[in-house]
């Protein structure tokens, strides 16, 4: 199989490591009620669509970019492939602001 | 010799010598050694699978299913070797199999008088029970009776190599079709791949006298390929079978050094191509087919279009006298080149009535008799002597040596169905024709069912020509070569009803026309129930011949039509391909790289003795004069890091730089402890989780600077952690300001650890200063020279759990940074030390690493769980609160001691209650690391038990079932020695 990399262009898949399911987001609020759900749904059940389906793959020999391709399960067709991550407009993003100075060094 | 006097594309001025059997023979160059083997009249070349059947050579190609060779000897042994496809070499010693004791007296023969109850289906019936007799005694005596070759006796002395190619067009084939695609699309521009399973280009055009432009085909063929040879676009590749098609990209096998004895230095012996073509045009023509009729197994009896390939090919009559029973026009011309060349034909037994005068013509020319609308129902003789025929006015005997049969031709579609495409039946041509085929294919030539020579020559060009243009090559429709437009004609036949013994449809797998009648009426009607029943089609040679009479029988008993009743599919591989094509050069101590360490040829000088650890080969232990056992190496190893100093390379840790103002931000969302604080200068021990909850890996990271980090992993996870980090940035935080970059080879690092470290150190670092107590204290970091000017980093860490620094270098001094420690340190009788007595260390001072972090455990089972910070999101802290990981009968990281401290301990006990049973309910958990610790003079151990840290001081049993040990051992915190850390503080 070929896989067309937007950066190297079209590569044998032996180069590429395969993750799977693409089309979870992981959930935005890990202080949510309901987090623990939201993230058991991103972490777990995966769709297993017998046609066309988002998948990620890490062009591991390549450029070590995650690339989101657009993949026929049944027929094994590439109809897309683009750079994971990068369109979508707002990432999760962390509660980063906090500094948690009276954390010891661990491990000694 | 059956060699004819004259004709034959073989070399007669080029003899070479062969054995078969031990007894020698000689054929010519250009003979295959089915070939070479007939001109020496040996017509006994096997036996069959099942039943021990004699076997001659049936076929011409790589259809072969009787022809089964060893060919070579000891470790280059090869079985089952298609004698049709196997090319003559000077000294080639070749063996017929399964046969005991000889070829011509065979012993298992006996299984063909026992034949009625061999049937359809045998095995399965008769030795399904006792269930201890088929290990005992069916098995062996059925695994001896029925085989095939013996394998080679030693590791394979050859090469194997991989390619990849690339290409405009690929045609597969290199017959009408094939050279005419091939020429369309090289002459328009086309980077264009040829590839050929035979060792000659020309396909049937090799074994036919049809001419082309007046002239012999092979002219033809001269001339095609000369021209091909031309073009700087076209690669022609002989001895190459396309075997597969898989997802846009075609598996090839290159014989490249089969026909020789032994390949040359360097040469590979079979190369494995990965070939991606945009266009396919698949010429692989067709095939000719058997009649099922009692005896049509026997030695003598041939394909005719085989028998046409002997005469016309290699000047080989493969009988004296024939007969020939068809049902099509295309025999009746095998008939007439066989009666052109010399030999005798005797009679054509054809199941038509109506046959055109054409064709009776040829035969009335040559004064061969006609027996229209007869059938052979019977063969006769050790190798073939009688022929019994049902003339339509009674049973005839003829005397003859040879049968040549043909029961029409069935297109090669065996790649078109790659892709999961159906054949479809094409009624008029009684065969099945290229359903769907895989992106990017055509079919050309006889493929696709159109069996005249001109029709071929015009489709393959079309073709050609077709994919160039469809690519933006301006390419024309070729003008075909002139040629005839020969008579095609032919009647469905599959079966002769009258048959007397046994009528074989199957020929390797000895599947009779009574199998499959027999399976219709056991209640396996559908093709795919009838194929596991009887094993029609499962042998080697994947059924190509036998499939489509199969089905035809099938569905006459079963009262269907051929397309109610099924359709035959093919898998890859089209032919067999040697496992050792897969493997290439990864086998043995090549199956993957090597990485020493940088310091490898240094430790090698000290007598280190290394182990694989993941990747890497590290450095276990460094014996010494007198020390008979590893322990005794490694006890002295760990107490003379634990009273002096000893220096361990550990390059292997993975290593990730980071930069950019957000990596603190970054590493707070990786880590479950806070990074962003930590100031420049400083080390801090970090644990990563998988987004499940589970620990992931865990290492230290130094902020070298302001914006510049430097990671570690551990070395089983470096590739792991390394694309985790890739993952988190770009798909989940783009909008961080980070750069990374996997830099574990680039770096060498030298851990010193022991009391008298510093001393060590100092002896290498320019600036003494730079590392003194005050300047460098535990968990700090430096960025100073060592060893006269070469840039290094020093981390002052501790996995021993004494005084300990970690140097690193770039790479290329390694070595010399080692050599310089153990000379700084031979003052301070410095000890190398290896992997084990690491391992010891990390036990005795309770470091977890890969028994503890199985891909199991939490933060929390590991002892962790105030480390993990409750301010901040990070990859896990969500399921890691989850409630199976709350429940406090999870077991949680431990120390353990043997009670009797004699005892010794091992890992994988699991822990009991005293007195309780040993089962699933009563287990409290496992002991996952044990040591001996020379330091406390007795056994110890990591492990999870239910109740942690809460179980200290309480008694258990540690009892393993697979050993038979039940030992009490005493729970203490998983920190054997200075729990305090005074001696890594010193
Ligand atoms: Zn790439």
């Amino acid at each position: 199989m070929r896989i067309p990399c937007p950066y190297c262009g079209p590569r044998d898949a032996h180069e590429f490591s395969y993750l799977g399911d693409a089309t979870g987001t992981r959930p935005k609020n890990p202080s949510a009620p309901d987090a623990i759900l939201a993230f058991h749904d991103y972490v777990y059940p995966r769709g297993n669509p017998a046609g066309s389906h988002r998948e990620l793959w890490y062009h591991t020999n390549g450029c070590r970019r995650w690339v989101e391709v657009s993949r026929n399960t049944l027929t094994h067709e590439i109809t897309g492939a683009r750079f994971a991550g990068a369109s979508i407009p707002d990432a999760s993003v962390p509660d980063a602001s906090v500094s948690d100075a009276s954390e010891k060094e661990a491990v000694s | 010799m059956s060699r004819l006097a004259k004709g034959g594309q073989i070399d007669r001025s080029r003899p070479l010598a062969f054995t078969f059997d031990d007894i020698a023979y000689q054929g010519y160059f250009g003979d295959t050694l089915a070939s070479a083997l007939l001109a020496n009249d040996v017509k006994l070349v096997g036996r069959s699978f099942k039943y021990h059947r004699p076997r001659g050579i049936l076929t011409a190609g790589s259809e072969e299913p009787n022809a089964l060779v060893e060919l070579r000897s000891g470790a280059r042994r090869e079985p089952n070797t298609r004698a049709t496809t196997a090319e003559l070499f000077d000294g080639l010693e070749a063996a017929s199999q399964n046969r005991w004791p000889s070829l011509a007296f065979d012993a298992m023969a006996v299984n063909g008088l026992l034949s009625p109850f061999f049937g359809a289906a045998f095995y399965y019936k008769t030795f399904m029970w006792p269930k201890a007799a088929w290990e005992k005694l069916y098995e062996p005596a059925i695994r001896r009776a029925a085989g095939l070759g013996r394998a080679a006796d030693g590791p394979d002395p050859d090469h194997y190599e991989k390619a990849h190619a690339f290409c405009d067009l690929l045609v597969i084939g290199s017959g009408p079709a094939g050279l005419e695609a091939a020429l369309a699309a090289g002459r328009a521009g086309a980077r264009v791949i040829l590839a050929e399973e035979d060792f000659a280009f020309g396909g049937r055009l090799l074994s036919e006298k049809t001419t082309i432009e007046d002239d012999t085909p092979g002219a033809y063929v001269t001339r095609a390929i000369a021209e091909l040879k031309s073009f700087t676009n076209v690669r022609l590749m002989v001895r190459t079978a396309v075997f597969g098609a898989y997802d846009d990209e075609y598996g090839a096998l290159e014989r490249v050094a089969d026909h020789v004895a032994v390949p040359a230095p360097f040469q590979p012996r079979q190369r494995l191509w990965k070939i991606i073509p945009k266009r396919v045009v698949l010429a692989a023509g067709a095939m000719d087919r058997p009649i099922v009729f009692g005896g049509n197994d026997r030695p003598g009896v041939m394909h005719a279009a085989a028998a046409q390939t002997y005469v016309n090919r290699f000047g080989v009559a493969p009988a004296k006298t024939s007969a020939v029973f068809s049902n099509n026009d295309a025999a009746w011309r095998a008939a007439f080149d066989a009666h052109d060349a010399g030999a005798s034909v005797k009679a054509i037994v054809d199941v038509r009535t109506d046959v055109s005068p054409e064709i009776t013509g040829g035969a009335q020319k040559r004064g061969i008799r006609t027996i229209l609308g007869g059938k052979v129902v019977s063969t006769r003789g050790k190798t073939l002597g009688i022929v019994s025929v049902e003339t339509g006015h009674g049973r005839e005997t003829l005397y003859v040596d040879g049968l040549m049969m043909s029961g029409g031709f069935s297109p090669n579609v065996h790649l078109t169905c790659h892709h999961g495409g159906k054949p479809s039946w094409d009624e008029t041509i009684a065969a099945f024709v290229p359903g769907k085929c895989p992106p990017g294919m055509t079919v050309a030539g006889a493929a696709t069912g159109t069996f005249s020579l001109a029709d071929c020559l015009a489709d393959g060009g079309r073709k050609g020509a077709a994919a160039a243009r469809d690519l933006g090559f301006s390419a024309a429709d070729p003008t075909p070569p002139r040629a005839e437009s020969e008579a095609t004609g032919q009647k469905p036949f599959w079966w002769v009803h009258e048959s007397k013994g046994l009528a074989f449809v199957d020929f390797q797998n000895d599947v009779k026309a009574k199998d499959v009648a027999l399976a219709h009426k056991e209640g396996f009607s559908s093709v795919e129930h009838l194929k596991r029943y009887t094993t029609l089609g499962m042998a080697t040679d994947q059924g190509k011949l036998g499939n489509v009479a199969g089905l035809a029988i099938l569905a006459e008993v079963s009262g269907r039509t051929i397309p109610q009743t099924g359709t035959t599919m093919f898998r890859p591989p089209w032919t067999p391909v040697a496992l050792a094509a897969f493997a290439g050069h990864h086998r043995g101590p090549d199956f993957r790289p090597t990485r020493p360490t940088p310091s490898h040829a240094f430790a090698e000088e000290l007598g280190g003795q290394f182990v694989e650890a993941g990747p890497w080969l590290r450095a276990a232990y460094f014996p010494h004069r007198g020390e008979p056992t590893l322990r005794d190496s490694v006890n002295r190893e760990v107490l003379a890091v634990r009273e002096r100093v000893g220096w361990i390379d550990v390059s292997t840790f993975g290593k990730i730089e980071l930069s950019g103002p957000d990596v603190g931000a970054f590493l707070d969302r990786v880590y479950i402890n806070t990074f962003s604080t930590l100031k420049p200068g400083k080390v801090r021990y970090g644990v990563m989780l998988r987004e499940d909850g589970i620990v992931m890996d865990d290492g230290t990271t130094t902020r070298l600077s302001e914006d510049r980090w430097a990671m570690t992993t551990t070395t089983a996870n470096a590739g792991r952690v390394y694309q985790h980090l890739v993952f988190c940035h770009q798909v989940l935080w783009p909008e961080l300001d980070v750069r990374m970059a996997s830099t574990t080879e680039q770096w060498a690092q030298i851990a010193i650890a022991g009391p008298r470290a510093r001393d060590v150190l100092q002896g290498v670092v320019d600036d003494a200063a730079a590392v003194s107590a005050e300047a460098l204290p535990y968990m700090g970091a430096a960025e100073t020279t060592v060893m006269g000017g070469v840039k290094a980093r020093v981390f002052r860490v501790s996995f021993s759990g004494e005084l300990g620094y970690e140097v690193a270098v770039p790479a290329r001094h390694g070595e010399a940074l080692a050599r310089a420690i153990a000379k700084a340190g031979a003052a301070q009788d410095i000890v190398p030390y290896g992997l084990e007595a690491l391992a010891v260390m990390r036990i005795e001072k309770g470091h977890v690493s890969g028994p503890e972090l199985n891909g199991q455990t939490s933060a929390a089972d590991l002892g962790f769980a105030r480390m993990a910070s409750t301010k901040k999101d990070y990859i896990g802290r969500v399921l890691a609160g989850r409630e199976a990981f709350r429940d406090p009968r999870r077991p949680s990281l431990v120390g353990i001691k043997p009670v009797d401290r004699t005892q010794m301990l091992r890992a994988g006990a699991h822990f009991l209650k005293p007195g309780a049973k040993p089962t699933t309910g009563n287990d409290q958990g496992w002991l996952s690391s044990a040591t001996w610790s020379p330091t406390l003079g007795h056994s110890i151990g990591l492990g999870f038990l239910v109740g942690g840290s809460a179980m200290v001081g309480e008694v258990f049993r540690a009892w393993d079932g697979l050993r038979g040990t039940d030992i009490e051992v005493e729970i203490c915190a998983p920190c054997f020695i200075d729990p305090e850390g005074v001696r890594l503080r010193g």
